[in-house]
């Protein structure tokens, strides 16, 4: 069951902020997927503790980086559940994971940052991760 | 490591590996460690040569992509563990 809109609101602003694109609906991603080439970045938010201990944070310093994805954008787990189906059922190969992290090149995974790679690690550890793979493909 | 739950466990909300003395390895997320039980949520479990991969294989796999849930929770008695790790050692 979703939680009420004002306790998430805190948590989706955290990205929209350093100019992450919400996709709330399965439509919303079905029409980035239509137009997804060159180097993109889906954030899956997630109310849990590591989500704003770490992920959040590691997306903002990775953000800051020389190059970065042509497009950043994020579903919230939990919350926009039509969404965030819509981007697993683009990968079916890949766990079910919140908070998460994909990395395409042209609508083809590149990487994939689960929940079990961003508990109890730095923020900066995360976003070098993020930003070793965005040297490859930015 | 572990979340504001103290009295679970330090592994509380924790994704881990363990493997029990009959060789099998579980991977989930862990809810509670005590003096007698670990309970485990979306966990996985594995034998050596499941799916043509060894425990070697399988670990490095899990800790790279994650794993896909066999049970939504799990209860294995302690003195059945051999060992514990947080899965992103893998």
């Amino acid at each position: 069951m979703p939680y009420p809109e004002l306790m998430v609101r805190p948590m989706r602003e955290d990205l929209v902020r350093i100019g992450v694109r919400e996709l709330r609906t399965a439509e919303d991603v079905r029409a980035f997927f239509a137009d997804a080439a060159g180097a993109s970045m889906i954030v899956i938010n997630s109310v849990c503790g590591c989500a704003a201990g770490m992920a959040r944070p590691a997306v903002a310093l990775a953000l800051q980086h020389a190059k970065k994805p042509d497009h950043v954008v994020t579903v919230f787990a939990g919350q926009d559940t039509e969404a965030t189906a819509a981007v697993r059922g683009r990968f079916p190969e890949l766990p079910p994971s919140s908070p998460s992290i994909i990395i395409m090149k042209d609508g083809q995974l590149v990487d994939y940052i689960a929940r079990h790679r961003i508990e109890g690690r730095s923020a900066h550890d995360i976003a070098k991760d993020m930003t070793e793979v965005f040297d490859e493909i930015c | 490591m572990g979340t504001f739950h103290d009295h679970l466990g330090e592994w509380h909300g924790v994704t881990i590996a363990m493997q029990t003395r009959d060789g099998t390895i579980y991977v989930g997320r862990c809810h509670e460690v005590n003096e007698h039980v670990v309970v485990m949520h979306d966990a996985d479990h594995h034998h050596d040569g499941d799916g043509g991969m060894n425990t070697a294989d399988y670990l490095k796999k899990a800790g790279r992509w994650g794993v896909f849930k066999k049970h939504d929770h799990l209860v294995l008695e302690c003195a059945q563990v051999a060992w514990i790790k947080p899965l992103n050692q893998f």
